[in-house]
């Protein structure tokens, strides 16, 4: 069965079957990763270009290595400022990589609804790694490919995300996936970061980390961006890490195993201490591995799409 | 040169007329009005507009016209072909132009440009020099050049102390200050404030960027007893402040737009940049304030707040695409299918909000229907049902989201300054 489409913008509107079908082809990606030759001729002859109008090294390299491992054929178009701002419109930009015959098309850029808008100006597969504070669908992929492969299931369980919500990309795509695959989702962090009416997308909202470690069996713990204009959101820090910190004595005072991710790159005593970072709940150098295997799978499951 | 109206509702609130009958119209003024003798129908050239109104020539207190700054994407010229294709005969052009209208040589520019044409185009000064908020324009000047208003739009007015003075100074010549209203701090986003935000991931404004300065400028005109204008009201709490100010007996006035009574944030789904304006769509309990205060009087009139923007700009990436839509070619048809059809305001409404109000606002006399006067009228037919399309427009862009939308209500000629426009051309009469 192939997937319902010929993109992958995000985690919304995405059916049950095709997370399945994604899942358990990273499945045998993952198996490939193990072997002395990582490398298989899936998609030679394909040639994909990673289009990033956003700093990013970690997805980039992801989807990078993932591509070289299915043999594709890559070209990486990477700029710090939007081309707009250059002169030449995001149109002509896309138009004139296009032209050069491409087949497949990553793309991150601040914007949210750019992968979308992509699908209307060109007639490669595109997969969206990551627009604006939207959707960043192949990081929740991997983030739920990781509990399952720790947990065994992801019907059920109960997963809460916690950092700056409403600044994430992240965060919209495990609600949405996770949601469709029957886990019970919810938010924590300062209410300033937590975007408007999100409780109407069926997530429960925990102001409390305590609270929030005492009711999940995972949880998520994002980034503080510090980039995005936190400091209007948050009086410093120190307070953020002293009330929301995922921290031993935190998890300790529960008593609990509770699965630890982290989507990268990570504040060390921040939103995370140390010792709960490498700490033997954690699963945060797997989610880097998986994401190989997730980003194989999409491609691969988009590529050979007729 | 006589021409004959004939088969249409001359329709005019303000002089209490509404009957069915002919009007010679001789060398542009009006010389004859009512039923036709035999002899009247020598050399005049007789035009039947059966099911049709006629009245004082419509008006748009609030377009932007790009010149003088980005004739690439309206001129006077073009900006004024539009206006009379949507059954216009008056416009009043907003200053965010480059340079901005803040000296008399713009005003006079401006005036100058449009003299020739079946359109009448009143430039509104800016309140502050280049529009920055730092210091008042020259007011007086630019009032006697013509300008009929002042405004920082696309911003409001950058402090309340500011607007204050800008109160007290144009009560000497009892002119009206015209509010964007939104709250600077909250300026940086895309879209409402909500559900739909969140879930499509694009930065917010909250409607509380309007409502709060909306409630400063009233408490500001009510201070400084001033006379203020609110141009497109979108939220709901904003519309009620408006209504409780005027039951105070503040000198306030507002208009809605088209799009806030016909849209909602959901169209926004499809990341279509023809829905990003600002304010922004907002839901759908807004819409509904919209048109309970357009019922109420409490919103006075209908502006289009025509915003052309080329299409390369459009299509940039969704947060960094201009705000705004064009609409001098929509707002009659969607004034009369979602306001008159629906059955929200009756005929004689519609035309207070779309030709009588906008020019009482700006203390422009309404246009007479009667011997003697200069013929000014817009002549439409609120049944006809049209298809609209982008590619036959008058304006030099095309950023319209309502392409292919089937309204009900077309303009069939307009009238002015020894013009008419007909079947798509001007011919001098």
């Amino acid at each position: 069965m192939p997937l319902a489409s010929r993109h992958l913008l995000g985690l919304y509107g995405t059916n049950r079957e095709d997370i399945e079908l994604i899942l358990d082809t990273a499945r045998t990606f993952r198996e490939v990763l193990e072997r002395p030759i990582k490398k298989v001729p899936t998609l030679q002859g394909k040639t994909v270009v990673n289009l990033f109008f956003e700093a990013s090294t970690r997805t980039r390299i992801s989807f990078e290595l993932a591509q070289k491992r299915l043999s594709a054929d890559t070209i990486n178009f990477t700029t710090s400022t939007s081309s707009t701002k250059k002169g030449e419109t995001f149109k002509d930009t896309v138009r004139n990589i296009e032209a050069m015959k491409v087949d497949m098309i990553v793309v991150r850029h601040e914007s949210a609804g750019v992968p979308l808008f992509l699908t209307r100006i060109s007639n490669a597969n595109i997969i969206n790694a990551g627009d604006g504070t939207h959707e960043h669908p192949t990081q929740a992929l991997l983030d739920m490919y990781s509990i399952k492969e720790k947990l065994g299931k992801l019907e059920g369980l109960r997963i809460c995300i916690v950092g700056d919500i409403a600044h994430s990309r992240v965060a919209l795509s495990n609600i949405y996936g996770l949601t469709t695959m029957g886990a019970n989702v919810s938010v924590c962090g300062p209410s300033t970061m937590i975007p408007h009416s999100l409780e109407r997308l069926g997530v429960k909202i925990f102001t409390d980390v305590d609270k929030a470690i005492q009711e999940n069996d995972v949880l998520n713990v994002l980034r503080i961006q510090l980039e995005r204009k936190a400091g209007d959101r948050i009086p410093s820090l120190r307070e953020y890490r002293n009330y929301f910190g995922v921290t031993t004595e935190r998890l300790e005072k529960f008593n609990k195993e509770i699965l630890i991710l982290h989507p990268g790159p990570i504040n060390r005593g921040i939103e995370i201490s140390s010792e709960v970072a490498d700490g033997p709940f954690q699963v945060i150098l797997d989610q880097v591995t998986n994401g190989v295997a997730i980003r194989m799978a999409v491609l691969y499951l988009l590529g050979t799409k007729n | 040169m006589n021409i004959i109206i004939k088969g249409t509702t001359i329709l005019n609130p303000e002089q209490n007329i509404n009957e069915k009958t002919d009007l010679i119209i001789s060398d542009g003024v009006i010389s004859k009005f009512g039923n036709l003798a035999e002899s009247d129908y020598k050399n005049a050239k007789v035009y039947e507009f059966n099911n049709s109104y006629c009245v004082p020539g419509l008006f748009d207190m609030h377009v932007h016209l790009r010149e003088p700054g980005r004739e690439d994407e309206e001129t006077i010229i073009t900006g004024s072909d539009s206006a009379a294709a949507g059954g216009f005969t008056g416009v009043a052009c907003m200053p965010n132009t480059n340079p901005a209208i803040d000296t008399a040589e713009v005003v006079k520019f401006i005036k100058e440009k449009s003299q020739q044409h079946l359109v009448e185009v009143f430039p509104i000064a800016a309140a502050t020099q280049e529009r920055k908020g730092e210091g008042l324009s020259p007011m007086i000047e630019l009032f006697e050049a013509g300008a009929i208003g002042f405004s920082d739009d696309g911003n409001a007015i950058k402090s309340a102390s500011l607007l204050r003075n800008a109160f007290e100074y144009v009560k000497m010549f009892d002119s009206v200050i015209i509010e964007h209203c939104e709250d600077e701090s909250f300026a940086d986003g895309a879209m409402n404030e909500g559900i739909i935000s969140t879930s499509l991931g694009l930065p917010p404004i909250p409607s509380i960027a309007e409502d709060i300065i909306v409630m400063r400028d009233i408490i500001t005109a009510e201070y400084s007893n001033g006379k203020i204008h609110i141009a497109h009201i979108s939220s709901k709490n904003a519309i009620e402040l408006v209504r409780q100010a005027k039951k105070k007996g503040i000198n306030i006035t507002a208009e809605a737009t088209p799009h806030h009574f016909t849209l909602t944030e959901e169209s926004l789904k499809s990341y279509d940049t023809n829905y990003k304006m600002n304010p922004p769509l907002r839901t759908k309990e807004d819409v509904d304030a919209v048109i309970e205060g357009l019922k109420d009087g409490t919103i006075d009139c209908i502006a289009s707040d025509h915003a052309p923007h080329s299409i390369e700009e459009k299509e940039y990436e969704f947060i960094y695409a201009p705000n705004g839509i064009i609409g001098l070619e929509t707002t009659l048809g969607l004034t009369l299918t979602e306001l008159y059809h629906k059955k929200h305001l009756n005929i004689v409404q519609i035309i207070e909000k779309l030709s009588i109000n906008p020019r009482k606002i700006l203390k422009i006399p309404t246009p007479q229907i009667k011997e003697g006067e200069k013929a000014n009228l817009t002549i439409f037919d609120p049944n006809s049902i049209w298809t609209v399309d982008i590619s036959k427009f008058k304006s030099k862009c095309k950023n319209s989201p309502f392409n292919n939308k089937l309204l009900t209500g077309k303009m069939l000629a307009v009238i002015n300054k020894n013009k008419m426009l007909f079947e798509d051309k001007f011919i001098h009469i």
